[in-house]
């Protein structure tokens, strides 16, 4: 098969036929793109993003050679596709991995220098002795965000003016900016903050302190005013300790969970500031082995299943009944029915998903009403966990009824009516025949549908987010599936850990990959493609 | 990805055109009642009758809460506590309330920007894609076949941090496409914008290539070939999967509730989400207001387009 089409795939290279039109459109979007990256390079060679900037010049590579160039005539067709697909999932997945070995997280966002300089730099106390500066805050991006730089001109020398930034203090030619009033009022390229915008940044501008030559630190104090002292704490590199100079403690690094700090000898912290650092496979270790997270996690695991089987095998079943029902040619309206029975499927899912939650309510909620029951619904792990069901059912049988009332078509009535003249006519003839035959034509797209419910975060998230939670432990909750236990771990409130986050989407990873090759296996239409 | 395909073949299996026409031929023969006999009531009921009781039972299962919804959208209360299944009073005060108070035409053209864009992206390079799939042979092209359906069992944000992570850094360096923006976010969508690859190649292959072929010997190029007579060919099946696309991304929600946080970016998913989840008993007529004007649209595509999803989804079933 594939041999016999070589030679006409060659025949579409011929060059020369694209015509000056498509000549045009390639020279010009290429333009664009080359044109793009040129433009945003500097912004990323000063932002120090060496791997965007080696993504962008590797996207400008690859689309030149596709499209400048007579060959390949497949990739001027996948290309784009490809690329869009290599960066925003293939590259996630890898990035999420790569985290998965660090305890990322809140309170360990920054490298470990950064830390020790932030730590030491807090430390500076003003002297008598200690310079004073006039300050002007500025920023070469966003007056919220930063990065920021400090003006800063000597009250005993105002001829001269320095701009500092963490990475330390230089001096600046005076021609280059507008002094007024003995400071900085204006610079090329820099956005001066105002008094509001300084204290709204107040908390990133705390953290900044420059380092001078002599070992000392400039930090600001108020929004005008700058001076420069001396830290109380000195990092000692060779000894990897922090040294409190007032009174002789020294700390030094030591394991706490998942991150490093710095502790005196009795273990008492100097800050709860940590850092970025490789844990190996701590967090994998963490969720089997720590009794409290792998028993959470084993939970979550055994209802995950159960929420995508169940979910799959009622909506099929009730989906497979009303197509089994409906499907015989002497009803009439059959149109109708099926314009009626597929709008759960056409509304969009978040409108249903909140609707249903809605109905949940105990005191005032739809099913309580309908039913005349008083049951709390969202409040109970097990009623949580059938409402999530029921909802899921209503969602997913329209689905299901188009697919069996589809696949009941395809099956030849020759067969069915020679089973009945053989006297295996209706329950048996469906069960015989019928059936088995639908399931050949439906197990992958029942495979499909297990691995989206394994999945299915909007289910959970918009339904009982969750919940309920039980009073000591806030972070698994009685409705939770891996994917939104994953979601709080990664966005919740209460300590952001990303590492461990993206350990647990690994771990997804591993078993949707899993599924993904039952799929495979069930679709054995996969082993001709052509 | 699926995740904003929802649970539909996510092009897993091939289409198989060809018995489309054998559907509907079969369909037609069997629609003829060829014996006309005329059945007693009791025999009519027990082999007809029980399926239209079946059948308006189905339809008040699939619909009470659509008419929930639509009751109170038209209560002027608006709360649960007074929501009926059927209106008692109509007034269209929270459709107002929802209008004036709300940026509801804000988060449409937001959810519109972000629909159309990432339906035109999808299905112009799915389209792309499929062509090569179909039309030429070359390495790799199993193999990429194969991985695309393997890549595609993915959620995309199962990468969630690390996509957080990546357009936090984008935006440092290039603000348009960072995190907050709709260009970011449309950006992040079009990782799936091979999608439909599948569902678009079974089509383009019952397409004889001696129709290529002979636009070929007229002197079309490949480009003009793939443009001016393959695409207009299968137009019924982009319309399906454009509109698959577009249901999905209107009901995107986690993605956007992380990446679109500033209220003038919102789209109908998040702004909704967040009038419910402010007060949730208490805002559900305006809520509603707000479901109803965003599902008709959506309803009324599906449903016109419906003949073409019963077959779209069925063909892709059908093959065993």
């Amino acid at each position: 098969m594939v041999d016999t089409q070589a030679p006409r795939s060659r025949r579409f290279t011929q060059p020369g036929r694209d015509g000056v039109l498509a000549l045009l459109v390639k020279i010009v979007f290429l333009g664009i793109v080359v044109g793009t990256a040129i433009a945003i390079t500097p912004a990323l060679v000063s932002d120090g993003s060496w791997f965007f900037l080696v993504c962008v010049w590797l996207i400008v590579a690859v689309l030149v050679a596709t499209y400048a160039t007579g060959r390949a005539l497949p990739g001027k067709y996948l290309v784009p596709g490809t690329l869009l697909l290599a960066l925003f999932v293939v590259l996630p997945i890898g990035i999420t991995i790569k985290t998965s070995f660090t305890n990322y997280g809140d309170g360990t966002r920054n490298s470990k220098d950064d830390t020790i300089a932030q730590i030491v730099g807090s430390s500076v106390t003003r002297s008598d002795s200690s310079p004073q500066y006039e300050l002007t805050v500025a920023t070469e991006g966003d007056p919220v965000k930063g990065p920021f730089t400090y003006f800063l001109v000597p009250q005993d020398d105002p001829e001269k003016v320095f701009t500092g930034t963490a990475d330390g203090l230089e001096a600046t030619d005076p021609g280059a900016v507008t002094l007024a009033n003995g400071r900085v009022s204006a610079a090329d390229g820099y956005t001066v903050l105002n008094i509001k915008q300084i204290s709204a940044a107040a908390d990133t501008l705390d953290e900044i302190a420059v380092p001078t030559d002599d070992g000392n630190f400039i930090v600001r104090s108020g929004t005008s005013e700058a001076f420069e002292g001396a830290p109380t704490l000195k990092y000692d590199e060779s000894a990897d300790t922090i040294t409190d100079t007032t009174n002789d403690t020294v700390y030094s690094i030591k394991q706490v969970g998942d991150r490093e700090l710095f502790v005196d000898s009795a273990g008492k912290r100097l800050s709860d500031q940590s850092w970025t650092a490789n844990v190996g496979f701590r967090n994998y270790q963490k969720i089997f082995t720590d009794s409290r997270i792998s028993s959470d996690f084993l939970r979550i695991f055994v209802w995950t299943v159960i929420f995508a089987t169940v979910s799959v095998v009622s909506t099929f079943l009730l989906g497979l009944f009303f197509a089994m029902t409906l499907n015989d040619p002497r009803v009439r309206g059959q149109k109708i029915y099926r314009a009626l029975l597929i709008l759960p499927y056409a509304i969009p899912g978040f409108i249903s998903l909140l609707l249903w939650s809605s109905f949940y309510n105990q005191d005032f909620g739809l099913i309580n009403d309908l039913t005349g029951l008083n049951v709390n619904w969202l409040g109970s792990a097990t009623m949580a966990k059938i409402a999530v069901l029921l909802t899921n059912l209503w969602m997913g049988f329209p689905y299901m009824f188009l697919v069996a009332t589809g696949a009941l078509q395809a099956i030849p009535e020759d067969l069915t009516e020679a089973a009945r003249l053989d006297g295996a006519g209706g329950f048996a003839g469906f069960r015989r025949i019928t059936f088995p035959l639908l399931l050949v034509t439906v197990a992958p797209l029942l495979v499909a549908t297990f691995a989206f419910n394994f999945n299915n975060f909007g289910a959970i998230y918009l339904l009982t987010g969750g919940g309920p939670f039980s009073p000591d432990n806030p972070t698994a909750g009685g409705t939770d599936i891996l994917i939104s236990y994953t979601y709080r771990l990664a966005f919740g409130a209460g300590g952001v850990q990303i590492g461990f986050a993206a350990a647990v989407s690994t771990v997804l990873f591993v078993i949707t990959g899993v599924v993904a090759a039952l799929q495979f296996r069930a679709t054995r239409s996969l082993e001709d493609v052509n | 990805m699926s995740d904003v395909q929802g649970p539909l073949p996510t092009g897993v299996q091939q289409l198989e055109p060809e018995d489309a026409p054998a559907t509907k031929t079969r369909r037609r023969r069997g629609g003829d009642p060829a014996p006309k006999v005329k059945l007693g009531p009791g025999r009519w009921f027990r082999e007809i009758g029980w399926r239209h009781v079946v059948g308006v039972l189905a339809v008040l299962w699939a619909l009470f809460p659509v008419s929930y919804l639509v009751s109170a959208s038209l209560n002027p209360l608006g709360s649960v506590v007074t929501s009926t299944m059927i209106p008692r009073t109509f007034s269209f005060s929270n459709y107002s309330e929802l209008i004036n108070t709300q940026p509801f035409f804000t988060w449409a053209r937001n959810s519109l920007v972000v629909c159309v864009s990432v339906v035109v992206i999808q299905l112009l390079f799915s389209a792309l894609a499929a062509y090569a799939f179909s039309r030429m042979r070359f390495t790799g092209r199993r193999g990429g076949l194969l991985a695309l359906l393997l890549i595609q069992m993915f959620p995309q944000f199962l990468a969630l941090v690390a996509l957080y992570l990546m357009f936090t850094r984008i935006g440092e360096a290039i603000p348009v496409i960072g995190l907050d923006s709709l260009p970011g976010y449309i950006l992040m969508l079009c990782g799936g914008s091979l999608g439909q690859v599948w569902l678009i190649k079974g089509f383009f292959d019952t397409i004889p290539m001696s129709l290529d072929e002979a636009a070929m010997i007229d002197g079309a190029s490949h480009v003009q070939v793939f443009f001016r007579i393959i695409l207009p060919l299968v137009r019924p099946i982009l319309a399906v999967c454009g509109l698959l696309v577009f249901v999905g991304v209107i009901a995107e929600f986690l993605m956007a509730s992380i990446f679109l946080r500033d209220s003038s970016k919102k789209t109908l998913a998040t702004g909704l989400y967040g009038l419910i989840d402010a007060d949730r008993s208490n805002n559900l007529g305006v809520f509603a207001a707000g479901a109803i004007m965003t599902a008709i649209p959506v309803v009324l595509l599906f449903l016109y387009l419906q003949k073409f999803i019963v077959g779209g989804i069925t063909a892709g079933g059908v093959k065993g």
